[in-house]
């Protein structure tokens, strides 16, 4: 009965929902994954902040990796199809999306990016996200794997600040290693704890592209991470709490 | 600035539940937001108030519930203080998150034209 006006002929009605409002990402998401676990294509959502040193990663990963696996990427990128061009210019068959205003990539827009990629034979697609912590956090792709980089001249509390990224991370890459010698206040230790505080099974390479180092333990990570998706049997397993803990590396 | 985009999701899953049940006003939405959900309360109220004008919530108060991250040890069930290092004191395992990543609908208060058989309803999750 209604009290305002005692016309008695509506009501209120509660309808419990309990629904995610990222519920129709995920679907996309989970639509993603399926195709890609299909072709046996390990997905990385490769996240860091603007200049981390993503694209310049990549570069380096394709060098290193030569001919012996097949390296795809998707970029997003604010107002530009540099990196996506960069890519290219490595070797590596990219597909740029460009943004516009919105501060992360999301599945439908990888999704429609996939359909410009060759169809099979992927064995590593990396998806480079928009540069930014904080949005593209929330955000499933339907990757396989989380990689968030962190350069040496960000600082140790990076990780304090957004915890929600590195909460999702499989794996931290402590990337531009190679300008140590300029930052004698860096404390790596450090850096390592604040991880330790928002990621309860932390895992962290630390390198840089431009001298080598700790490429080579990146590039094991990325083996094994293509033999657990290519496992007999293999579920596939994106749930980092589902997964037992890889050895080694 | 994603709070944006799930506002928009909100309006349009909102929308869709009171235009099947034939609502002629949608009074009140509650929503669950964790701490470590990557959401800003403070921008998904700007862009709600934003948003909602000419649509169904026009007239609707929004509720949102804000959900404390929460730890805890899978093993001894222990729960962990917040800021520590995120492994069990006790037994060292890693920690799990209990809660608080959460971004929910919770439920939504319409007002319903002859809906005398109705008070209450439920619907299925994610349909």
């Amino acid at each position: 009965m209604c009290d305002t006006c005692g016309c008695g002929d509506h009501e209120i009605v509660a309808v419990d929902v309990h629904a995610s409002l990222l519920a129709a990402n995920d679907r996309r998401a989970r639509h993603n994954r399926e195709h890609l676990r299909a072709d046996g294509t390990l997905a990385l959502n490769l996240m860091g902040s603007p200049g981390c040193g993503k694209t310049a990663l990549l570069e380096a990963t394709a060098r290193r990796r030569g001919s012996g696996l097949r390296l795809a990427a998707i970029s997003g990128d604010l107002a530009t199809d540099r990196d996506a061009q960069r890519l290219r210019a490595a070797g590596i068959p990219s597909v740029g999306i460009t943004t516009g205003s919105a501060c992360h990539l999301d599945a439908r827009m990888v999704h429609e990016a996939l359909h410009d990629l060759p169809a099979e034979g992927i064995d590593l697609l990396f998806i480079e996200n928009v540069g930014n912590l904080v949005c593209p956090a929330i955000y499933d792709l339907g990757q396989e794997r989380n990689v968030v980089m962190v350069s040496v001249t960000e600082g140790e509390d990076k990780p304090l600040k957004y915890p929600v990224m590195f909460r999702k991370a499989d794996l931290v890459l402590v990337a531009k290693t190679d300008l140590l010698p300029a930052l004698p206040d860096f404390r790596l230790d450090l850096l390592r704890e604040n991880l330790a505080r928002v990621m309860p099974d932390p895992r962290a390479v630390v390198l840089s592209a431009r001298s080598g180092e700790g490429m080579g333990a990146w590039l094991a990570w990325l083996d094994e991470a293509l033999r657990e998706l290519r496992a007999p049997g293999s579920p596939g397993r994106h749930e980092r709490k589902d997964r037992p803990g890889v050895a080694g590396s | 600035m994603h709070e944006w985009s799930i506002v928009q999701t909100l309006l349009s899953e909102v929308e869709r539940h009171a235009r099947a049940r034939g609502a002629r006003a949608v009074h009140r939405l509650q929503l669950r937001v964790g701490a470590l959900s990557g959401v800003e309360i403070a921008l998904l109220e700007t862009a709600w108030e934003t948003f909602r004008e000419r649509t169904c919530c026009e007239g609707a108060a929004l509720e949102i519930e804000r959900v404390p991250a929460r730890w805890s040890c899978p093993r001894c069930r222990v729960e962990l203080a917040s800021g520590a290092l995120l492994r069990c004191g006790r037994c060292g395992a890693s920690a799990q998150l209990e809660s608080g990543d959460e971004i929910v609908l919770a439920r939504i208060e319409m007002e319903v034209a002859g809906a005398a058989e109705v008070r209450s309803a439920t619907t299925g999750e994610g349909s």
